[in-house]
């Protein structure tokens, strides 16, 4: 009796070996590291790297190692500190052409990480960083586009002399143009349903009032179209920006209909962060002064501009190093509804598709008549945040950059949509449309949530949720054994398995380990003894109704199973709840709890069970400490 | 070691008036605070910004205060936070601010008055986010409840359920009780705390009604009260047993995890306190109360005689 078949055995080996494996590369930690690609995302050529590797040496902030990680070449740190200053130097060293992150690279050696073992992913209340909820404004977006509507109508009606009442809009929804007579009515409605696209129109009356009106609003299917592209939009522009404050590891990600998630890891400015990220990049239509076109002159030489003009430099390898633009914009990026890429249907060249709100239409409609045979200019001015060397020494400087991103002959008169073609390429095409885009009308974006934690408080919390759970496992490894003997140490041999696996588990599936998540780890210590406390008291209670030894043992754990299952599934169910109500640190404490619970159930009925058949089965046994 | 030596022979239910006395006292005193005072609740809820600043060495509140007294933060909270040179700061959602500007401002002000300090967290939430967290928390505590309702009705007795969760109930209101009490912050944690609760809670509910269960089929004579009390006693080794080892990490969490899960961890503490004591007095009497008797846990005749499955049959017959 009370003997366990040989693979139950190598079952539990095996998860155990398993267990210990993944949970290994968390004792070794993470190094903090600078991490260098080219834009094009390539490991720098090895003169650059030399290059950089003199310079670091110089200054002091030699990496303790510098080697090529999936196509990264990454620099190695003790410490966060000289990390910083490294990634500083080597962004104001290597400037624009390179991409410079700081990050944090397992320390655990090679093999292991060939195994795909990596340690757990730490969240931002133990890593420290920024956390933002943004709320994508669609309403205002809406009631921009209405507004841009309703000055058209208006603009429309006074051409046309139609005598309307008043004309307003209503809760940011719709457009109320008001007449006196049912012939007024109609004749405006034939006139904006020729000119307006893009909108419902509907009438309305007030027989007591003698007044007639027509309710002006956006197509509904348009509406969906403009919001999903405006939160798109959105997360796109963010992304570039995140990406300028080389931070590792980012998130952003859609969160429901209209709200973006912003992760920054290790990220110790928030306000720096919350400039880039609320900075918004803008565009101007401006025709080409064509005195001298293409530009011939110095760039540098102030005369070689005439006044009334201003040369700007070309966005990346053009047909023209340098454009000079008229002074007077023609149209400004807030007039832009959408710009896409598609194909000429005639020629399969790649072109873009742009569509003007309409006034913007009737502007650039207006202005480009006479100028047919032109240029146009695109000019897109952003604010960008970079690390420089002054002195030698790196500091952040944000400065304005503006660039020509397209020149393109006008064929025709431009009216509300538009096509630039003679595009180079689908890749030119997909560039120029989301940066027209990026230029374009976005809906603005309000910060509803942050959270920001320190890099200290973030060590802090790790230090003392470690702290939590070594001594929480301590005291009740203290209390078993005294309480239990033999079997109370077979029960803290369980737990600690019970640890090890947490730990691999949550190694293994990636998922973030947040401070309330160690409190779940600590809580789960405390209550993974409950499955053992069960099987020990009926043991206990076996024992003195005089039944023999090892069948007390075998029906202790019999008549325990059900109770113990029964136990856990409830706090399982709070678990879950807890996972889909909660957010981000609420969460980690389920994710943990569950993990916990499902693991302790093996290890507290099936390891230990294999222990003490180990030490009492099968044989005749007089007494046991229990 | 032991507990008790012999099984205990306390009268549980025979007292329960008692229990249910001392219950009812805690409850009205918990709902008369709750009602009087409500919950000191966190910024999760009400919205406002949060900034927690370190000093490096100890400062006074006051000086504190002033740093911020000519600036419209005049009325922000301000208290230690964990040792005397740190600093949490609360500030109330302000009209006409853009709220998440705050913190920077704030920060700005104390750098201005003081050299070396440094901003350790933050936290805003916007008043629409704390709405939708109040009505998502509120939800949550009453799926779980529907939930282990659900679970316990299937798996015991609806009586049982309404007994567990009373027992619940009483536990979770005297969490929320003490905390509006003492005014410790409520936050997201607290509440993730609660809902811990309720699974620990329920787990010494579902041990002494699974105990209370087999009795019922195995001893056949003595009445309804005298098994129950029996199962009580039976199962109060390992009740009290597993609250201890639970409060040890616990205690462990609120000595050593430091400021920012301590509201978490005092609510565990509370609720496993709790939690025992209601699995013992109220969970049981109320099924009690109900009317549960040995004849509702009997497996109906038919199926009982010809297919015994696992939970009813009496375990000594398996061997």
């Amino acid at each position: 009796m009370n003997r366990y078949p040989l693979w139950k055995y190598v079952l539990l080996l095996v998860v155990l070996l398993t267990g210990i494996l993944f949970a290994l590369p968390n004792l070794f930690g993470e190094d903090p590291a600078v991490v260098v690609t080219t834009q094009e995302g390539e490991v720098p050529a090895q003169e650059v790297q030399d290059e950089v590797l003199a310079f670091l040496e110089e200054r002091g902030v030699r990496p303790e190692v510098a080697e090529v990680l999936d196509e990264r070449w990454v620099l190695r740190y003790r410490s966060t500190e000289t990390q910083m200053r490294a990634s500083d130097l080597v962004a104001g060293k290597l400037g624009r052409d390179y991409s410079v992150a700081m990050t944090l690279v397992p320390a655990a050696p090679q093999w292991l990480r060939a195994l795909g073992a990596e340690p757990m992913f730490l969240g931002l209340d133990l890593r420290g960083g920024v956390h933002f909820l943004l709320q994508v404004d669609l309403d205002a977006m809406i009631e921009d586009v209405l507004e841009g509507y309703q000055n058209d109508i208006r603009t429309l009606l006074r051409e046309e002399r139609i005598r309307y009442a008043s004309l307003e809009l209503e809760e940011g929804q719709r457009v109320r143009a008001l007449f006196t007579s049912e012939a007024l009515r109609e004749r405006a409605e034939a006139l904006i349903a020729r000119h307006v696209e893009g909108i419902v129109i509907e009438y309305e009356e007030d027989e007591a009032e003698q007044t007639y009106s027509l309710l002006i609003t956006l197509d509904e299917d348009d509406v969906q179209e403009m919001r999903s592209l405006a939160v798109q939009q959105n997360i796109t522009t963010l992304r570039n920006r995140v990406d300028e404050l080389g931070v590792a590891e980012p998130v952003v990600q859609r969160q429901g209909s209209d709200r973006i998630v912003v992760q920054l890891p290790g990220v110790q400015d928030p306000a720096q962060a919350k400039e880039i990220l609320g900075a918004t990049a803008t565009l101007e239509f401006r025709f080409v002064d064509h005195s001298d076109f293409p530009f011939s002159g110095d760039p540098d030489d102030p005369e070689a501009v005439p006044a009334g003009s201003q040369l700007f430099p070309m966005r990346g390898e053009g047909r023209y190093d340098y454009v000079l633009l008229e002074r007077s914009v023609i149209v400004g990026g807030d007039r832009i509804i959408d710009a896409s890429s598609g194909f000429d249907q005639q020629t399969q060249a790649p072109e873009v598709n742009v569509r003007l709100s309409g006034t913007g239409g009737r502007i650039m409609s207006r202005a480009t008549r006479e100028r047919v045979g032109d240029h146009m200019g695109v000019l897109f001015i952003e604010r960008i945040t970079e690390t420089e060397l002054v002195d030698g020494e790196p500091q952040r400087v944000s400065r304005e950059v503006a660039e020509v991103i397209s020149v393109a002959r006008i064929r025709e008169t431009l009216g509300g949509r538009f096509r630039i073609t003679g595009l180079e390429s689908t890749e030119e095409a997909g560039t120029l449309a989301l940066l027209l885009r990026a230029g374009a009308l976005a809906a603005p974006i309000d910060i509803v949530e942050e959270r920001t934690i320190g890099p200290s408080l973030g060590a802090e919390n790790v230090e003392r949720g470690f702290m939590a759970v070594v001594f929480g496992f301590l005291l009740v490894v203290a209390f078993m054994a005294f309480y239990y003997r033999v079997f109370g140490w077979v029960a803290n041999l369980a737990l600690l398995t019970n640890l090890i696996i947490i730990i691999a588990v949550l190694s293994m599936l990636q998922a973030t380990l947040t401070l309330p998540g160690i409190a779940g780890i600590v809580l789960t210590v405390g209550m993974a003894v409950d499955a053992n406390v069960l099987i020990f008291q009926r043991i206990r209670e076996e024992l003195k109704a005089g039944t023999p030894i090892q069948t007390a043992i075998d029906s202790g754990y019999s008549k325990a199973l059900s109770t113990i299952a029964d136990a856990n599934i409830t706090t399982l169910i709070a678990a879950l709840v807890l996972f889909i109500f909660g957010t981000g640190p609420v969460q980690g404490f389920a994710v943990t709890l569950a993990i916990g619970l499902a693991t302790s159930m093996f290890t507290a009925i099936v390891g230990t069970r294999a222990i003490i058949n180990l030490i009492y089965g099968g044989r005749k046994v007089s007494e046991i400490k229990i | 070691m032991e507990i008790f030596k012999e099984d205990p022979k306390i009268d549980f239910l025979g007292r329960r008036r008692l229990g249910f006395v001392l219950s009812a006292a805690l409850l009205l005193l918990s709902l008369g605070s709750l009602a009087w005072q409500g919950l000191n609740l966190g910024i999760d809820f009400t919205g406002g910004t949060l900034v927690e600043v370190g000093y490096e060495e100890p400062v006074e509140v006051s000086e504190v205060e002033a740093a911020l007294a000519d600036s419209r933060y005049a009325d922000a909270q301000v208290l230690h936070f964990g040792s005397s040179r740190e600093i949490l700061i609360r500030v109330a959602p302000l009209e006409g601010v853009e709220q998440a500007q705050i913190s920077q401002e704030v920060f700005a002000k104390l750098t201005q008055a003081h050299e070396g300090v440094e901003l350790r967290r933050v936290e805003f939430v916007g008043p629409q986010i704390g709405e939708e967290l109040t009505t998502q928390g509120l939800l949550a505590l009453l799926l779980a409840l529907a939930g282990v309702l659900v679970y316990v009705a299937f798996r015991f007795e609806y009586r049982f359920a309404v007994g567990a969760v009373a027992a619940l109930l009483h536990d979770i209101v005297l969490i929320l009780g003490f905390f509006s009490l003492t005014r410790m912050t409520f936050d997201l944690t607290v509440l993730a705390a609660v809902l811990a609760t309720i699974g620990y809670s329920l787990n010494d509910s579902i041990v002494v009604s699974d105990r209370i269960r087999e009795n019922f089929l195995k001893v056949r004579k003595g009445t309804t009260e005298y098994i129950m009390n029996l199962s009580v006693n039976q199962t109060l080794s390992r009740t009290l047993v597993t609250s201890f080892t639970t409060l040890l990490v616990v205690c462990a969490l609120i000595f050593l995890g430091g400021e920012i899960i301590r509201g978490f961890a005092v609510a565990l503490l509370i609720g496993v306190i709790v939690g025992s004591y209601s699995s013992i007095f109220i969970s049981s009497a109320t099924s009690l109360a109900l009317g549960v008797s040995k004849q509702d846990l009997m497996p109906p005749e038919k199926e009982g005689a010809d297919q015994p499955d696992h939970e009813t049959v009496p375990p000594q017959e398996r061997f």
